[in-house]
């Protein structure tokens, strides 16, 4: 009985999809999916690495890169793009001392919003190691005025929040501001950059509201002497987002590698218990 | 459902597993190691559950304060917060320090100086928590034209503690003196307290 | 426990016979885990993942409780205190990655448990009751999990939220009314956010409560057994401890292992980077996807693209849930007397197509929507449905099965070639060798 039941009802669902395939094979042959000008272009470029140190298992910042790489934050992305998750006492991980990351704090140009303690009216004061990065736009509605229409995303987890994330911003600043090809376009003229965005070839729709922040070497002058080309500023400031968005990197892996060797040497010892609990008896 | 058969083949024990009968020691040793590593791993991880309970670092970063005594004339005072709690930040003048040293100590019922209470060379200077002892509220005195109580320091309005001008119980049921912080003067005019 | 040589428990210390004497609890402990449970001595590793279902649902428990004291289920702060907790709480990174990862791993678990029943006949008679509660726990689990992916309130959460609290409006007539009521408003908002939170918090314990009914139905029959053959005497069985306490210590040190590479080497791997964007009610991603152990049931539900009497929305609704509540009826669907595919080579062959089946349904979830995939899906789903409901009934009543083993103990002797089931004490063994 239950058999019957079952089956009828197999059979139908099987109908069913069989109609719905029915009709998708119509569509795919009807109309086939046309190819895409993202796809094209991803296909042609791949996504250069950054070659950070912190990259794999043994991956570990490197301090001086991170130092840049905040250089390169402040002085070129921070007019725009909030960082409000970060700290300024979190600067302490780059090396630098309780005296250092007060003066960073009290020097920022943006203040933190406060309260007037005579008027009660809206303020800024100075910041504090304690704070966090303040925003630089009240809200969405203020960033797009100023940006015509566009919101300059927060960068805090910004390598977590792309796929490939450090090197996907690597190559976004440091190479991905190209002239549109022509071959493009000519396959498909609809890709063609229209007013007031840029052509950036590693960009999800290839048409970024963004202007080239990166524009030509010499841009920072980097306080240890290395030479800021722009694919070095590009790869600094990489690493320095890697940062903002996974700060206990370091630590992580280096539990990690404990952890494992203690699980490694657990296992063989309760492999050894196994064995020996078992030696008698056939299984 | 299948019959149980309890016919075991001869000259056997169904679970020979017996703590070791050839050597003790030597056989069950990998069993204990194993046990004890386990153990090991497992206080082990029981660390950061309990320390997650712990302050976090956006709260310990919050956990010093930077009072600025520059505006603060003789005589005056000024509330501000620590650690979430009022802080009462007072600028003696020399009439209550005189009056502070002239109590003899052994009358009172929480003993201490106001040098104990301060720092040296910065007696004039008296910074405490503004919670009374007694059961938590915040006494009246610190600011201009407030109850200061007959001992001239502060008073508690809520069970009639009074503190004097080192803050020191006199009268009320507050048990101890109005708590001093840990504080340095990180120059003549700013104090990092905690 | 049934068989009649299982050891009784004897209180060894005062204290311990103090507490059974008021109340029987070492002794249920005893006869549950211990030495006064007799388990058939040939399983193989498949028979681990239980006890590590169990671990794994205690892991969630404790990080979930520790991580429940930092987190804050409301709209405009909830993402925030996550990254508070990755930055600020004292090994906050860890709790939240062991959390998350320990989630998947609790799948991984379950999914090879539910195979190894699929494959050893271990819903049929008599244990069909722990099937049953089995697939009761799944469901729970399945909501659980949905609810709690929900909390971080990423896009990904807001958005799958979004979408499967949407099926619901696919029910006829009352659809749209019981979605608003599930939501507490229109789209998911701070009043979905905070009963998810209660709710995500609560169901971990029903679940615990109905595993313990799963784990008492099972001790009323006993364990199965890879050769399916039932339990003929003592020497067919162990006492659980100390030989599978000992191999499901030895199971649970790998089941850590691969737990510790997920989260200290891999810990975004299975997870999906717009969920570290703050959830934008007016912004939808570019392809909503749920997490990797929802992917097959997503990939059934995009499969009905036609409409057919009924619109294809509400056919992939059902059949989504139908291709759960099908497993509930898997004991009577599945007629054959044998209980392991060991011993059933028709149906065997038909078994590893369904794994092969889930799979290939699993990638096509978790693909974006294209015609590709979504053909790919109609056909998988199309086995899956087949599979349970045509073929089984067929081959389980048509196939003749090979011989069975006429015990236990007569099937591990003829594995070692050996005449007796325990290996000589005696150095220098005289046994054939193994």
């Amino acid at each position: 009985m239950i058999r019957w039941i079952s089956g009828i009802v197999g059979l139908g669902i099987v109908a069913v999809l069989g109609w719905s395939l029915l009709w998708s094979i119509v569509g795919v042959v009807s109309d086939p999916p046309a190819p895409t000008a993202e796809a094209y272009v991803r296909a042609k470029h791949p996504l250069p690495s950054a070659e950070l140190s912190s990259e794999g298992v043994l991956g570990k910042f490197d301090v001086r890169q991170l130092q840049r790489g905040f250089q390169v934050y402040k002085e070129v992305c921070s007019a725009c793009h909030s960082l409000r998750l970060v700290s300024f006492r979190d600067l302490r991980q780059l090396g630098y001392d309780d005296g250092q990351v007060k003066a960073i704090a009290a020097g920022w140009q943006i203040e933190q919003p406060s309260v007037n303690p005579d008027t009660g009216e809206a303020a800024t004061r100075k910041n504090l190691p304690s704070d966090h990065f303040p925003l630089v736009f009240a809200n969405d509605v203020a960033a797009r005025a100023a940006n015509n229409n566009a919101v300059p995303p927060d960068l805090s987890l910004m390598t977590k929040a792309r796929h490939e994330g450090p090197d996907y911003i690597y190559s976004l600043v440091g190479h991905g501001y190209v002239n549109q090809p022509a071959d493009l376009l000519a396959k498909f003229p609809d890709a063609k950059t229209p007013k007031g965005l840029y052509y950036n070839q590693y960009f999800a729709n290839l048409n970024i509201a963004m202007p080239p922040p990166l524009k030509s070497d010499g841009q920072v002058q980097y306080l240890d002497g290395t030479k800021p080309t722009v694919d070095q500023m590009a790869k600094d400031v990489a690493a320095f987002l890697t940062w903002t968005a996974e700060p206990n990197l370091d630590t992580r892996h280096g539990a990690g590698f404990a952890v494992l060797g203690f699980l490694l040497v657990f296992c063989v010892l309760a492999y050894g218990a196994y064995q020996n609990v078992w030696r008698n008896m056939k299984h | 459902m299948a019959t149980l058969d309890h016919a075991v083949p001869p000259g056997e024990d169904p679970a020979p597993y017996h703590e070791a009968e050839d050597d003790p020691r030597r056989r069950d040793f990998i069993n204990i190691a194993a046990v004890a590593w386990a153990g090991v791993g497992g206080a082990i991880v029981v660390l950061p559950l309990i320390n997650q309970m712990s302050p976090s670092a956006d709260v310990l970063a919050q956990s010093t304060t930077e009072v600025d005594l520059s505006k603060i004339e003789a005589g005056q005072g000024v509330v501000t917060s620590f650690r979430k709690q009022p802080l009462f930040v007072r600028h003696l003048t020399p009439k209550e320090i005189t009056e502070a040293n002239a109590v003899p100590v052994s009358e009172l019922r929480d003993p201490q100086t106001l040098a104990e209470r301060t720092k040296p060379g910065k007696e004039n200077w008296l910074i405490t928590l503004g919670v009374c002892t007694h059961l938590g509220c915040i006494p009246l005195g610190i600011h201009e034209g407030e109850n200061r109580g007959q001992f001239g320091g502060y008073f508690c309005p809520c069970h009639g503690s009074q503190y004097d001008t080192a803050a020191r119980i006199r009268k009320g049921p507050a048990p101890k003196n109005l708590a001093v912080p840990p504080y340095t003067f990180s120059s003549d005019t700013t104090v990092t307290v905690g | 426990m049934s068989f009649p040589w299982a050891k009784h428990y004897e209180p060894k210390y005062a204290v311990t016979k103090w507490v059974d004497e008021r109340l029987p609890l070492p002794r249920l402990v005893y006869n549950a885990v211990g030495a006064g449970y007799p388990v058939p001595r040939n399983l193989n590793y498949f028979w681990n993942f239980g006890v590590l279902a169990g671990a794994a649902l205690a892991v969630q428990i404790v990080t979930g409780i520790v991580l429940a004291m930092h987190y804050a289920a409301n709209g405009g702060v909830a993402f925030d205190s996550v990254e508070h907790i990755m930055r600020d709480v004292n090994a906050g990174w860890f709790l939240r990655y062991a959390h998350a990862n320990g989630a998947s791993m609790f799948f991984i678990v379950v999914y090879t448990h539910i195979f190894r029943g699929l494959y050893y006949g271990s819903y049929k008679a008599p244990r069909e009751m722990v099937w049953l509660l089995g697939v009761v726990i799944f469901l729970l689990m399945m909501a659980t999990a949905f609810m709690g992916y929900v909390l971080p309130w990423g896009q990904m959460s807001f958005w799958g939220a979004q979408v499967i609290t949407g099926f619901f409006s696919a029910i006829p007539i009352v659809g749209d009314t019981i979605r608003v009521w599930l939501l507490g408003g229109y789209a998911p908002d701070d009043a979905a956010l905070n009963r998810f939170f209660s709710l995500h918090y609560l169901l971990p314990f029903v679940i615990a409560g109905v595993i313990v009914l799963h784990i008492w139905a099972l001790h009323i029959p006993g364990s199965g057994n890879p050769t399916g053959v039932d339990v003929k005497g003592e020497q067919d069985t162990v006492p659980f401890h100390p030989y599978y306490t000992a191999k499901d210590g030895f199971g649970l040190g790998i089941f850590l292992v691969v737990f510790a590479v997920l989260i200290f080497f891999a810990p975004n791997y299975l997870g999906h980077p717009d969920n570290y964007i703050p959830a934008n009610p007016l912004s939808t991603p570019a392809h909503i996807v749920p997490e990797w152990y929802f992917w097959p049931f997503y990939a059934i539900l995009r499969a009905f693209t036609s409409d057919f009497i009924l619109p294809a929305k509400l056919w992939g609704v059902l059949a989504m849930f139908g291709s759960i509540v099908l497993l509930f009826f898997l004991p009577w669907l599945d007629s054959s007397p044998v209980r392991s595919t060991n011993f059933r080579p028709v149906y065997r062959t038909f078994f590893w197509v369904l794994v092969a089946d889930v799979l290939v349904l699993g990638w096509c979830g978790g693909s974006p929507a294209e015609p590709l995939y979504v053909i790919i899906s109609q056909i998988a789903a199309a086995y899956y449905f087949a599979h349970f409901l045509v073929i089984l009934p067929i081959v389980s009543r048509m196939e003749r099965p090979r011989p069975l083993p006429t015990s236990i103990t007569e099937a591990v002797l003829a594995k070692h070639g050996g005449t007796s089931p325990t290996k000589s004490a005696v150095s220098g063994s005289v046994l054939a060798a193994e």
